[in-house]
């Protein structure tokens, strides 16, 4: 709806988040601990945020892109990218400070997101397709870097943004909340969450507006290739090598799937940043949850599928009313 | 009642195909309908009457089973009835048209007609035979096509005419449509009214749900009037006048009505104004010819001529919504490049397109958020958007434009046809432009919000600004505007002013009989 971004409709994937975190407390054991080991707050849901960091921080940029009307199949690709980059700087003959393997990751994260955005706007390709170019030939170029092979590389500074805490918390979970915050800031509180929307809603009417959807999209893809630079950069740092292969595999469609269970509507013209990340926190507490209640890793992908299933069923109008109906009856019945 | 109300008669039941009782259906925040009767007999021509908002649409979804009712009773062809989809609808004999042809526009006319329905055994299609079928059918409408063309080939008179062959063959007993006219152009229309004629000789009842005042009384046999979800009245075409049908729709005294309809704009004093917007040579290759233009403030410059004339294209080139290949613009004296809209509305200019749905309105978003889409820059502080403002000026002209809605975070596709053109009207007023470019205002907006629109217009022009005027009716345009540019066949060929501005001179101009200017 209109108000959608002073009051996104995050009902749903909140009560979903909520119901997921119930079950576990009731009934996954030491799931509810939370302990302090060396000034470091330990605990399956401290876990959940930290494990979580890579899909949320996707997800912000895909919501956006998404709001326009687009998707953005690269994501995993892009930190793969970012990730290998950042790994060759710092393994460099004369190697580089970290700040400076951050920026170069970046850097060409956002330079891919650019790209996609650039085939999007101006050479009007249909945005699966566009994203689709990256989504293969980003990977390749990432091992064509490094010969194919994994970097490790030893390197304490830079490993801190994915394995350090800070005030008691993995240093992810401020990297993720300053990014939430700083995109919460910008669709809020400027023109630029109305803009986004309005290009997804309906791009002639809103060109006829004075608004630019051309550029609209080219720093909607920007951003999202920049998010997914920043996950790279964590995934990275957490593993403490650069793997062109496994960095960031499948990760798009975990990231599609948290703005799904957000209630983002696919045909765009609404976004919901926040529903995303409760998203992306629902498919990490299950992963979670799986693992530790020791659920045969077989069974994994299913009993996922099953659960974003039951919360796309949830946010469906048609569905609650047909399953109140069917209570209702039940219960006059009774 | 100034016209025997024929509806409230009591009718033998035989005669009646459709009977409608006591229809009630309520929305959230309003009531569209309250206890509405309306009945059509076998084999006649129905109008369906009223204003935006009135219900026409509401009772229409309610008998085709798009909505549910919350009241009342339906009896079809004698038997109580209460259809859940269009589909169930389509079943019992009733079918429904819409605006926008629903039929699948790549696949063939053929396919079109017998989709889900074709010839043959199992799943093997006879096509041989769906072709002849098809061919046969058409003929029978004075249709002859060549039956395995995608129907995109065909103009929207004829797919809409094939919609009609279809929704009759699978034995429609009643045809309801919804503004079926409102894209054709006068000798399309003239088709589909032959169409009409020949169902009703055979038996079936039409539905009949247009703006056109001259179509309803051309067409209908009997109209019922709507509004504010009340019937007004059901009346027989014969006995009624056109200011006794407007008077029902506006629930106003004919006299009134015909005072306002004699109002003409007022002639500005004083000499020539100055140019708000001038266009010398400005043509585009392909959509229209060089030509000159100038619009001063206060001014109301009308832009006539028929559909395809080169009107739209001309406006969207004042506007920068097309490239122009040629020409210069100055805006307030001051030569300006209009490379896209943006620049355009960044100088002031305004610009209702004439496709509403395709161009004009942001479905999904809320009429808070349509109207101020092109001045939230304006209405930030220091770069943050303040809701509390941005209220204040939807409400602001919800208020002075008089949009009905359940309020200003309401989508805007919920809101009625003429209410959705006020919207969008809106969203320019907001920026308070100096020129104003308004292409089809009216279109498809009933009388009392084009009256409303025309009126705007005038009270606009007072205040200064500049407004050029577009519109198919010739009437309105002398109406309103001061001076009148007249387009044919992508070129401009006449340009009238002062007391020259009259339907008839119009009309004359672009049917080329005599030529003014240029």
């Amino acid at each position: 709806m209109g108000a959608s971004w002073r009051h996104p409709p995050i009902l749903w994937p909140a009560v979903a988040l909520a119901a997921l975190l119930a079950f576990n407390l009731a009934f996954t054991r030491g799931f509810g601990v939370l302990e302090v080991r060396g000034g470091r707050l330990y605990g399956s849901m401290v876990d959940i945020v930290h494990r979580g960091s890579v899909v949320m921080l996707l997800s912000i940029g895909m919501t956006l892109v998404i709001a326009t009307g687009g998707i953005d199949l690269s994501v995993g690709s892009v930190m793969a990218l970012a990730g290998t980059v950042a790994a060759l700087w710092l393994t460099s003959a004369a190697p580089r400070p970290a700040w400076a393997a951050m920026a170069a990751g970046g850097a060409v994260a956002l330079a891919a997101g650019l790209w996609n955005g650039a085939l999007v706007a101006f050479l009007r390709l249909q945005p699966i397709i566009a994203t689709l170019v990256l989504l293969v030939a980003g990977r390749g170029v990432a091992q064509l870097l490094s010969d194919g092979q994994r970097i490790r590389f030893n390197r304490p500074d830079f490993e801190f943004i994915g394995t350090g805490s800070w005030l008691g918390l993995p240093f992810t979970v401020f990297v993720v909340g300053a990014t939430l915050l700083a995109t919460l800031a910008v669709t809020r509180k400027t023109t630029a969450g109305l803009t986004i929307e309005a290009v997804g809603n309906n791009e002639r009417a809103s060109r006829l507006c004075g608004i630019r959807p051309w550029l609209v999209k080219l720093l909607v893809y920007g951003f999202s290739g920049l998010c997914a630079g920043v996950a790279g950069l964590l995934y990275t740092a957490d593993i403490r090598q650069g793997d062109p292969l496994r960095c960031g595999e499948y990760v798009e469609l975990d990231a599609i799937l948290a703005v799904v269970i957000g209630g983002t509507p696919f045909r765009g013209g609404r976004a919901n940043v926040v529903g995303s990340i409760l998203g992306a926190l629902c498919m990490q507490t299950l992963t979670t949850a799986i693992l530790t209640r020791g659920v045969a890793v077989e069974y994994t992908l299913v009993v996922k599928a099953l659960v974003v299933v039951g919360v796309c069923l949830l946010q469906s109008e048609p569905f609650r009313a047909a399953l109140l109906r069917l209570v209702g009856r039940r219960e006059t019945r009774a | 009642m100034r016209n025997a109300d024929c509806g409230s008669r009591e009718e033998e039941p035989g005669r009646l195909i459709l009977a409608m009782r006591g229809i009630t259906k309520r929305f959230p925040g309003v009531v569209a309908l309250d206890g509405v009767d309306f009945a059509v007999r076998r084999g006649e021509v129905h109008a369906l009457m009223g204003e935006n908002g009135a219900g026409k649409s509401t009772l229409i979804k309610v008998l085709t089973g798009v909505c549910p009712r919350d009241g009342g009773e339906v009896a079809f062809d004698g038997r109580a009835i209460a259809p859940r989809s269009p589909l169930e609808a389509q079943r019992l004999g009733i079918s429904t048209l819409y605006q926008e042809v629903n039929l699948v526009p790549h696949l063939s006319v053929a396919e079109n007609l017998y989709l889900g329905r074709q010839p043959g055994r199992a799943a093997w299609i006879d096509w041989r035979a769906t072709h002849r079928k098809a061919e046969a059918l058409l003929e029978g409408f004075g249709l002859r096509l060549d039956v395995r063309r995608s129907l995109a080939s065909y103009s929207v008179a004829i797919q809409q005419m094939v919609a009609i062959a279809r929704a009759v063959d699978i034995s429609a007993k009643l045809l309801v449509m919804d503004e079926p006219t409102s894209s054709l152009e006068a000798g399309e229309v003239a088709r589909l009214f032959a169409t009409i004629r020949a169902l009703k000789a055979q038996g079936v009842s039409v539905v009949f749900i247009t703006h056109f005042l001259e179509q309803a009384f051309e067409i209908a046999d009997r109209m019922t009037v709507l509004r504010n979800g009340t019937r007004a009245g059901t009346f027989e075409t014969a006995r009624l006048t056109r200011l006794e049908l407007i008077g029902h729709m506006l629930g106003q005294d004919p006299a009134a009505v015909a005072a306002r309809e004699r109002a003409r704009a007022p002639a500005r004093a004083g000499g020539a104004a100055r140019p708000a917007l001038e266009a010398r040579g400005l043509g585009r290759r392909g959509a229209i010819e060089p030509f000159d233009l100038a619009v001063g403030e206060g001014e109301v410059l009308g832009l006539a001529g028929l559909l395809g004339s080169g009107r739209s294209e001309a406006a969207r080139l004042l506007f920068g919504a097309d490239r122009a290949t040629s020409g210069r613009v100055a805006v307030g004296g001051r030569p300006v490049k209009l490379r896209s809209p943006r620049a355009a509305v960044r100088r002031g200019i305004g610009f209702c397109p004439e496709d509403r749905q395709a161009e004009g309105i942001l479905p999904d978003l809320s009429v808070r958020e349509n109207i101020v889409l092109a001045v939230q820059g304006r209405l930030a502080r220091a770069g943050v958007v303040s809701r509390r403002r941005q209220l204040e000026v939807a409400e602001k002209f919800m208020r002075r434009l008089g949009i009905v809605a359940a309020g200003p975070e309401q989508p805007v596709r919920a809101l009625s046809g003429g209410n959705q053109q006020k919207v969008i009207l809106a969203r320019w007023l907001a920026m308070a432009p100096r020129v104003l470019i308004l292409d089809e205002p009216t279109r498809g907006i009933d009388v009392g919000a084009k009256a409303e629109v025309e009126r705007l217009v005038e009270e606009l022009s007072r205040g200064g600004m500049a407004v050029v005027f577009i519109s198919s009716e010739l009437e309105e345009v002398a109406r309103r505007s001061h001076r009148v540019a007249v387009l044919r066949e992508r070129r401009k060929v006449a340009e009238l002013a002062g007391e020259a501005v009259d339907e008839r001179a119009i009309l004359r101009a672009i049917a080329g009989g005599e030529s003014h200017g240029r």
